[in-house]
């Protein structure tokens, strides 16, 4: 059995507390090599998120994603709303009017949205932004796929890379976004985007029923 | 952190709310989603100038919108750009049927929100150009970058192209204004101090009491290099002496001069800048036939300055001459 609507809900409430939660810290982030607004532009937008999900209840996980895809649009600036925003949207047009989300589905939703933030912003794995967590995310979970895993391992391995490949922004100088301005001066410190795609997709593995733990 | 506000989350709705009090004759506010536009607008006939980014910077961009110049500006959250929900609604709120231009600030989150709206505001009908201001020569390699960002020459190139679209030129011819602006205008700022983003509530970076920070762009963000602090005339030269290489001003030249505060740094001390930068283009032979200096592009309470220098020709300093009437910049009305 896959993934249905309720998940989808699940995940972008469990996403919206975590932001919260880690909402001092991704400012802190991008205060080292940004401007200090990314915590708590995602925080406005997944508030956004929900207000919109009370309002307006999605019937397929695609209809939850969109609507999140509108509400991040639309609510959190800076780049982390056109490309967060792209990526809800490719991944909602990838998992169409579909109510029951199996493994395979999902690993193309998420080689969706990876595409859109690539397409959007033109970075490349290395370039010290979100697509260092979601590039390495994607490939673990067409791993598992290809090993027969179900979703939650799909969703679990996502999580997993993503939150090393976050790490791994670490050292790296930037070449996109403010904090390419920083060159040399950028290295040393942890790219915020790259925290941020960790903590989602972290939170949609523990909407699946992933147990949390070593994520903590 | 002290300041004059009463929630950080209302810092932006509370300003635009008392600045378009303040200027009910230029002006009208638009909430939810926040914009301002010109008062009556559209103006029949005329090519729209939309502009927009984070807040902070005041008075860029509202500070601008009037007779001459904006026809609409989009405020975001501080030192985050607007967002294509604004952007759209201010682009058909002035669209008169003769296109609109959005001027854009070469940072990421502008360009990909302001990308965003104008093909949206496309599908719905209006024709659309976008101009990229970036003239920061601080940043040096555009090829591991996002490229020069748009800083102070922003002022200039709104004030120009804001002129062609008065006088009633067409969409095209008010682009390439524009376009000629950004190609003849190069800026390079000096921090003194960081500054502190209302929500954060700590400065975006530390300068130690005898340290400045040396190319820095308007958002808080820290600059290229940190050296030991110096006299003004120094200072002066590390921002001017790069900008006229990249321009390639030569003796004979006209130019505007323009030397904006950040915010923290007062007027008296601007004019000691401008006076350096006056004395090292005359020695260069470079005619400074236009002036501005003030606070016009900030980032907040940061104590520093930026200089741009905008190479002039007749068409440019007519342009610049012409009449404008906004909250921040009135002049010839």
């Amino acid at each position: 059995m896959g993934l249905g609507v309720e998940w989808a809900v699940d995940w972008l409430t469990l996403s919206a507390r975590r932001i919260a939660e880690h909402r001092e810290e991704l400012i802190a982030l991008d205060r080292a090599i940004g401007d200090s607004d990314h915590g708590e532009n995602m925080d406005r937008g997944f508030q956004a998120v929900m207000e919109k999900l009370a309002q307006s209840p999605p019937e397929t996980p695609g209809a939850a994603l969109k609507l999140a895809a509108m509400a991040l649009m639309s609510k959190v600036g800076g780049a982390a709303g056109p490309l967060y925003g792209t990526a809800y949207l490719r991944a909602a047009t990838a998992l169409g009017e579909s109510t029951d989300i199996d493994a395979a589905a999902l690993a193309g939703a998420l080689t969706a949205a990876r595409d859109g933030i690539v397409a959007r912003g033109k970075a490349v794995l290395g370039d010290k932004t979100m697509v260092d967590a979601w590039s390495p995310a994607v490939e673990a979970a067409d791993e598992v796929l290809a090993a027969g895993g179900d979703a939650v391992a799909v969703l679990a391995a996502a999580a997993e890379a993503a939150e090393v490949g976050a790490v791994t922004t670490d050292p790296l100088v930037a070449r996109k976004g403010r904090a390419s301005y920083l060159g040399e001066r950028s290295a040393g410190h942890r790219d915020p985007g790259a925290a941020s795609s960790a903590l989602l997709l972290r939170a949609a593995a523990t909407a699946a029923g992933f147990p949390e733990g070593s994520a903590e | 952190m002290k300041k004059l506000i009463n929630d950080p989350r209302s810092v932006v709705d509370e300003s635009v709310e008392g600045f378009g009090m303040a200027h009910a004759d230029l002006v009208e506010v638009h909430t939810d989603p926040i914009f301002l536009v010109r008062k009556g607008a559209p103006v029949a006939g005329k090519v729209a100038l939309v502009s927009g980014g984070g807040s902070g910077h005041e008075p860029l961009h509202a500070g601008f919108v009037g007779h001459g110049m904006l026809d609409a500006a989009v405020p975001g959250a501080v030192f985050t750009s607007p967002t294509p929900d604004q952007i759209i609604p201010a682009t058909t709120a002035v669209d008169s049927g003769a296109g609109v231009i959005h001027i854009v600030k070469n940072y990421t989150g502008d360009v990909l929100n302001f990308e965003t709206a104008a093909e949206m505001a496309q599908a719905e009908g209006v024709s659309v150009r976008s101009i990229l201001v970036n003239d920061d020569v601080a940043v040096e390699d555009s090829l591991y970058t996002a490229g020069r960002r748009g800083v102070g020459g922003t002022v200039l190139v709104e004030k120009i192209a804001g002129a062609a679209a008065e006088r009633g030129d067409s969409l095209e011819a008010v682009a390439g204004v524009a376009e000629g602006v950004v190609r003849n205008v190069r800026t390079m700022g000096v921090a003194l101090s960081g500054c502190t983003v209302p929500h954060a509530g700590v400065p975006t970076f530390e300068l130690a009491e005898d340290e400045i920070e040396i190319g820095i762009g308007i958002h808080g963000e820290p600059g290229r290099h940190r050296i030991a602090m110096e006299g003004a005339d120094g200072i002066t030269s590390r921002l001017l002496d790069p900008v006229l290489e990249d321009l390639g001003i030569k003796a004979g030249e006209e130019v505007l001069l323009f030397v904006n505060g950040m915010g923290g740094t007062p007027l008296s001390e601007l004019y000691i800048v401008y006076r350096r930068a006056a004395q090292i283009l005359a020695e260069r032979g470079a005619r400074v036939e236009r002036s501005l200096v003030g606070n016009y592009v900030t980032s907040l309470e940061m104590q520093g300055c930026s200089i741009s220098v905008l190479r002039l020709d007749d068409e440019l300093t007519a342009l610049w001459d012409a009449p404008v009437h906004t909250p921040a910049l009135r002049w010839g009305m």
